[in-house]
């Protein structure tokens, strides 16, 4: 998806393009903006955040000879009288690929110039996002309610509460920078600063449609993590 | 011609996009089916790996594009990820000496 132009420069594509990349003594991801380049440094950096995140909770749950709570059931929801189990964190899991999806399109048709559509993509992304974080202020007063605490809950291991919030928590502050970022976005697209290259608030940089794209990378990302939340905190 | 060439690069047809939509829904709905079926043990475990790193693929090489990046950014970004797997390894077996401490002195007494 980068520019492969630079003049003067020819791009090879593979390993040959890796070296002479890194070899070539100037800007080493040739054609890559540079906001691009440090929003992946920076997710590369919150990555191992959630790694030691999930590395303790693998660790704490491991080493407890205390029966760990049943996710299955402690997640379950209760319809017409059936526990249904999981339910919510699946509905919560469509809910974010969704927005995923929309944040996908929303890019290529950035990228395309299609100025309203993009905008409303955007906005479906948000509320994607907002969607998502209510559903989870829903499931922390419910386990909060059912007496789940940091320091102990009435199903097993102590060490349950404080993982959950601690990097359920995490990962929904993510979603919420989010949304706040995809609301002013959508915003800025609808208003047209990335077609006429209107400056951004806190910096002199010209508007463009790769700013879509670095946000999207974010929004990828608070997905891709809830992948790895999903599958070890309430599958496992 | 060269501006043809960059329109080439920046965009990808709305089918790719739609395709690895349709995947993630159906691979969700399997991890969760994991759960709904109660499968247990190994399988379960391998089935929920699976299917994570599935998800997470088809996430990064599309969505984020990885798949069509200068390949100084791709190595840049998953070598790193070696040391996350180290990591992991470390404190399963960090774990393991935990538990099994603990077990031993519950049982034999300090």
């Amino acid at each position: 998806m980068s520019d492969p132009k630079i003049e003067g420069y020819e791009f090879k594509p593979g390993f040959k393009g890796l070296t002479q990349d890194v070899g070539s003594d100037q800007t080493m991801f040739k054609g890559v903006h540079w906001g691009k380049a440090m929003m992946w440094i920076f997710l590369l950096s919150d990555t191992f955040i959630f790694s030691c995140f999930l590395i303790s909770y693998m660790k704490g749950r491991g080493s407890t000879p205390v029966e760990w709570p049943n996710p299955s059931e402690v997640f379950a929801l209760h319809v017409g009288g059936v526990a249904v189990p999981l339910l919510l964190i699946a509905i919560m899991t469509f809910v974010l690929i969704t927005s995923s999806g929309t944040m996908a399109l929303a890019v290529k048709y950035g990228y395309e110039k299609n100025r309203k559509l993009c905008g409303w993509l955007l906005l479906a992304t948000a509320l994607g996002g907002l969607t998502f974080v209510g559903m989870q202020a829903f499931e922390w007063s419910k386990l909060i309610h059912e007496g789940v605490r940091p320091w102990g809950n009435p199903f097993g291991a102590p060490q349950f509460g404080s993982f959950f919030f601690m990097i359920t928590g995490f990962h929904g502050t993510h979603v919420s920078i989010g949304v706040i970022f995809l609301s002013i976005y959508a915003y800025k697209t609808f208003a047209g600063h990335y077609d006429t290259g209107k400056r951004g608030w806190f910096t002199t940089i010209k508007g463009d449609y790769v700013e879509i794209e670095i946000l999207g990378l974010y929004w990828h990302f608070v997905d891709l993590v809830w992948v790895f939340i999903f599958a070890f905190f309430y599958l496992w | 011609m060269e501006e043809t060439k960059k329109e080439q690069t920046t965009t990808h047809k709305i089918g790719i996009y739609l395709w690895i939509w349709g995947l993630l829904f159906v691979l969700s709905f399997c991890s969760y089916m994991v759960d709904w079926f109660q499968f247990q043990g190994l399988f379960r475990w391998s089935l929920i790996l699976t299917f994570m790193f599935l998800k997470a693929g088809l996430i990064m090489a599309f969505f984020m594009h990885l798949f069509w990046e200068r390949y100084a950014l791709v190595n840049v970004l998953l070598w790193p990820m070696t040391a996350i797997a180290c990591f992991v390894f470390l404190m399963v077996a960090e774990f393991k000496y935990t538990l099994f401490t603990r077990l031993f002195y519950f049982v034999v007494g300090g």
